[in-house]
């Protein structure tokens, strides 16, 4: 599947790789450029890929309530939400936002690679609810605007007024009517555009007048990491509850959703492992999949890289782990095993990269 | 995507592996790198694993990894021979390997033990047609 900018990475020479199925840039000028970018100016992410689905009706809170971890009752209208969609095991099926953007009107951004499953999911629960489903995601391009300095950008380029952050206003963009929402997934000040696909095009052709950066999805993950951002699949999986993914902060069993009784249960006994954030000492490049050692004490495995990269804001290896829950004090000195090779590696607080005020 | 090769500098005193590695022969001796296609695939150069010198390497096996922010590479020998000398200045600077493949970018320098291996490589013009085909 192709996004409606697609024509516009391959005229910027994006290098185009399958992500869930889409043709997604992976990079345009060079991803520590890009990456540097969002950190000090404003860069631009095509994320059409992400799925939306609406969910409407007199029964939509009961609803979300049921199906979102996170206190849905807590969000009002303009209001946005973090949460995880559970299974009854307390595994996560996706992690996703959630927009109020009407009484009864909620919006819920899916990751690419789970939205069939999501509205699957999502249209099963909802029997019981006097609520309609609808998978949305034709309707929106989605572009990520982020930086210190995409809200001036924007607004200027666009003429439009952006809502505070965990916020969506109702806008025009285009002339036509769109959805500004003040999140991200970079730890950079921003905001995420819902727009018409017909005008996506000129939109983007806009802002990158305006100086924006064009940004591929090798940033997006350098960014998110160093800013311990879960990716699904990587981090979260059907099978890690919430908890030792260290998302207890958006669950609030109190509220019944499905899932809760596990989520509660793991909250309240502890799990064998956490996820963690850590930092090569020295040369290396941790990667998806390698093993996590103890320092000094022979063969034995102690947990799992799910990301790592270069960072380029540290300049080092870093990544996030899962690991056995007696190692996850920051400061714990370990071993990732690097094709073969063992680096001396320290678990190391969240987030990797803090900004300097 | 626009064909790499058209971008790409491929020189014409030098011999090609088809992992897009390329060996400058003088001699008994020679010099190893990577080709303009391979680090304008890879991206960004930012760390740069190389053998000891010393070792003995061979032949279409990897000798050395080569890592971008996104992924790592292994390096293809493209003769076989003993490391004489490793390119120290990578350490401290890998993205030279991007801004200059065939200059400051290289990676090893080998004493070659089958010097009659170079008859397999590639000159330019075949390796241009494979990245073309």
């Amino acid at each position: 599947m192709r996004t409606p900018l697609y024509e516009q990475h391959l005229a910027l020479g994006a290098k185009v790789v399958d992500f869930a199925g889409w043709d997604m840039p992976v990079q345009f000028e060079g991803i520590r450029e890009e990456h540097s970018a969002v950190r000090r100016h404003a860069g631009m992410f095509d994320v059409s890929h992400m799925g939306q689905v609406e969910v409407e009706g007199p029964g939509a809170l009961a609803f979300l309530q049921r199906v979102l971890s996170n206190d849905v009752s807590k969000v009002a209208i303009g209001g946005a939400q973090y949460s995880v969609l559970c299974n009854e095991e307390g595994g996560v099926i996706d992690d996703l936002f959630a927009y109020r953007l009407g009484g009864d009107r909620y919006l819920v951004v899916t990751n690419a690679a789970n939205h069939e499953a999501d509205l699957a999911w999502l249209g099963r629960q909802s029997r019981e609810f006097d609520v309609l489903v609808r998978d949305v995601a034709d309707r929106y391009a989605m572009l990520a605007v982020q930086g210190p300095h995409a809200r001036d950008v924007v607004t200027r380029a666009l003429g439009i007024q952006l809502p505070p952050r965990f916020h969506v206003f109702h806008v025009q963009i285009g002339r036509r009517p769109a959805l500004a929402c003040g999140t991200g997934y970079t730890g950079e000040d921003g905001v995420e555009l819902l727009l018409d696909p017909e005008v996506a095009t000129p939109i983007w052709a806009e802002l990158l007048d305006a100086g924006v950066v064009p940004c591929g999805l090798g940033a997006r993950d350098t960014l998110r990491l160093e800013v311990c951002y879960p990716l699904h699949g990587n981090e979260l999986t059907p099978e890690r509850n919430p908890i030792e993914a260290g998302l207890g902060w958006c669950c609030k069993e109190a509220t019944g959703f499905i899932g809760s009784e596990a989520v509660a249960g793991a909250r309240a006994e502890g799990t064998a492992e956490k996820l963690v954030a850590f930092k090569i000492e020295g040369q290396g490049i941790p990667r998806e999949g390698n093993p996590v050692m103890m320092r000094g004490k022979g063969d034995e495995q102690v947990g799992e890289v799910t990301s790592g990269t270069f960072s380029p804001s540290l300049e080092i290896g870093a990544g996030m782990a899962y690991v056995r829950s007696e190692l996850a004090e920051v400061g714990t000195e370990v071993e990732i095993d690097v094709r073969g090779k063992r680096r001396p590696a320290r678990i190391a607080s969240k987030p990797l990269y803090a900004k300097r005020s | 995507m626009a064909p790499a090769s058209s971008e790409g500098t491929y020189p014409e005193d030098l011999r090609y592996h088809e992992e897009h590695d390329w060996a400058r022969i003088e001699g008994d001796q020679a010099t190893f790198g990577i080709t303009w296609y391979a680090q304008d695939s890879l991206g960004e150069v930012v760390f740069y694993d190389p053998p000891e010198v010393g070792a003995t390497i061979q032949k279409d096996s990897s000798y050395a990894e080569v890592e971008s922010v996104k992924a790592v590479s292994d390096v293809i020998a493209p003769l076989s021979g003993e490391v004489l000398e490793i390119n120290e200045a990578l350490v401290d600077a890998p993205e030279k390997v991007n801004e200059d493949p065939y200059g400051d970018g290289w990676l090893v320098k080998v004493r070659l033990t089958h010097p009659e291996e170079s008859e397999a490589l590639l000159g330019v013009e075949e390796y241009r047609k494979l990245l073309d085909s």
